[in-house]
């Protein structure tokens, strides 16, 4: 029998939740971070519920920020570990749009997932958590590339799996055609107008050892201050 | 796209009224035996199809008996571009511009049905067939082609490189795009035929 793994700072283990078994649809142990945010920030809890074992929090969109801190920094939570940020737009068109993070605490062991709701016809906006877990950074931009979702606080929030120029909209929203907004030839052209180059990062391209070996009309745009390369 | 019969295996053909003299056509076809048989890769891996790619290349399938042991990840010393994979349309001026880096004689193998057609992937995102971009020799079906496909259609290029014949003035011509469009085929082919199920711009995935 060797002894249960311990890491250093970490709680004991005798007290955190063991796995659980037979898991509910609905219902069960409520993970106990969503009663201490409604207890601190009561203006900005909506409901908390358990899915599939899962606790989920609804919060204000404009207090997210302030919660993650809180749920980041205490040090009852420890939630040391961004794992996704994301959205959800639902078919039926009067449902709001949710930004969903998932943050993990390793030390007790704790998966939380908070979601923000946006009802339709107000700005897509949330606060973006990049100055508390720097890890959000490429999530924030996938989900505002394919949502249209503004992170606000992000410091370089612009298109990352579609190229910056990219006219049609936002591609994984309900009302996005399948194939695109434009004709075949017209996506077509329009890709192929796109210099490769101008997909590099244009702050990392300004400070790279190899400035001074990009061709001259490049550098001028760079010092131009340019930043969408085009 | 059909079933086109296999080429005959007659390396070069002279008709006797030709007006070309023995000596050419029998440098014709040393150089062709040359380039047939020495064919280097110029690999484009984008999805399922590079792994068969791969597997061709390695001992069982054993490329290396048709001289393309050598693979070429630069595009300047590569003979052909073999593009396994789907395109997305954020590569296509990047696998545009390594077909314009290629030098000549250069040939294209579009290796399997996204590369050829865009396959299952009729959306957004990707190029429906890289014909539209950069011409293509030799077309592969499958989903992915199994190494034999893939075998196959190098065997056909093969062919095909055995009947040029330097007399050909055209036949180093690059196909240059439409200046205004870019576009190899004229706009109006290409969304027609990358339309099979209708007006598919006003398709949505939620039947709005």
């Amino acid at each position: 029998m060797t002894a249960p793994l311990v890491v250093p700072g970490s709680a004991d283990p005798a007290t955190t939740p063991a796995t659980l078994r037979a898991i509910p649809h609905r219902g069960g142990p409520l993970n106990p971070s969503a009663e201490r945010i409604k207890t601190r920030f009561p203006d900005a809890f909506v409901r908390a519920e358990v899915i599939w074992g899962e606790t989920n929090v609804y919060l204000r969109p404009d207090a997210v920020r302030d919660v993650v801190q809180y749920l980041h920094d205490d040090d009852a939570e420890r939630y040391d570990y961004l794992s996704d940020v994301t959205a959800v737009e639902y078919r039926d068109l009067e449902l709001p749009l949710q930004v969903v993070w998932h943050l993990r605490s390793l030390p007790y062991r704790r998966f939380l997932r908070i979601k923000a709701e946006l009802p339709k016809g107000t700005p897509l906006k949330v606060p973006s958590v990049m100055p508390i877990y720097s890890g959000a950074d490429w999530l924030e931009r996938e989900c505002y590339d394919m949502f249209g979702i503004v992170f606000e606080g992000h410091s370089d929030l612009r298109r990352i799996l579609m190229w910056e120029q990219y006219a049609e909209g936002y591609p994984l929203r309900k009302d996005f055609p399948l194939r695109g907004r434009f004709s075949r030839s017209e996506q077509l052209r329009q890709a192929l107008a796109a210099q490769p180059e101008s997909r590099y990062s244009m702050t990392e391209l300004t400070i790279a050892d190899a400035f001074e070996d990009l061709p001259l009309e490049m550098r001028q745009r760079l010092a131009g201050g340019e930043k969408t390369g085009e | 796209m059909g079933l086109t019969a296999r080429p005959d295996r007659q390396l070069v053909t002279v008709a006797p009224q030709s007006q070309e003299g023995w000596v050419t056509t029998r440098l014709d076809m040393l150089v062709n035996w040359g380039r047939a048989n020495s064919l280097w890769p110029m690999p484009f891996g984008t999805a399922c199809c590079a792994i068969e790619f791969m597997a061709t290349a390695a001992s069982k399938y054993d490329l290396a008996r048709f001289g393309m042991e050598r693979m070429s990840f630069s595009p300047r010393q590569a003979d052909v571009l073999i593009c396994a994979g789907r395109v997305p349309f954020k590569l296509a001026p990047v696998i545009r511009r390594i077909w314009q880096q290629m030098l000549q004689p250069k040939w294209c193998i579009s290796m399997g049905a996204c590369a050829s057609s865009g396959g299952m992937f009729d959306n957004y995102a990707v190029v429906q067939g890289i014909d539209t971009i950069i011409p293509v020799d030799v077309y592969v079906p499958g989903c992915p082609p199994r190494p034999e496909g893939l075998i196959y259609g190098i065997m056909m290029l093969q062919e095909k490189v055995k009947r040029e014949r330097m007399s050909d003035a055209q036949l180093r011509d690059e196909m240059e795009p439409d200046p205004t469009s870019k576009l190899y085929i004229p706009p109006e082919a290409i969304d027609e035929l990358s339309e099979p199920f209708g007006n598919s711009v006003h398709q949505t995935r939620s039947g709005l």
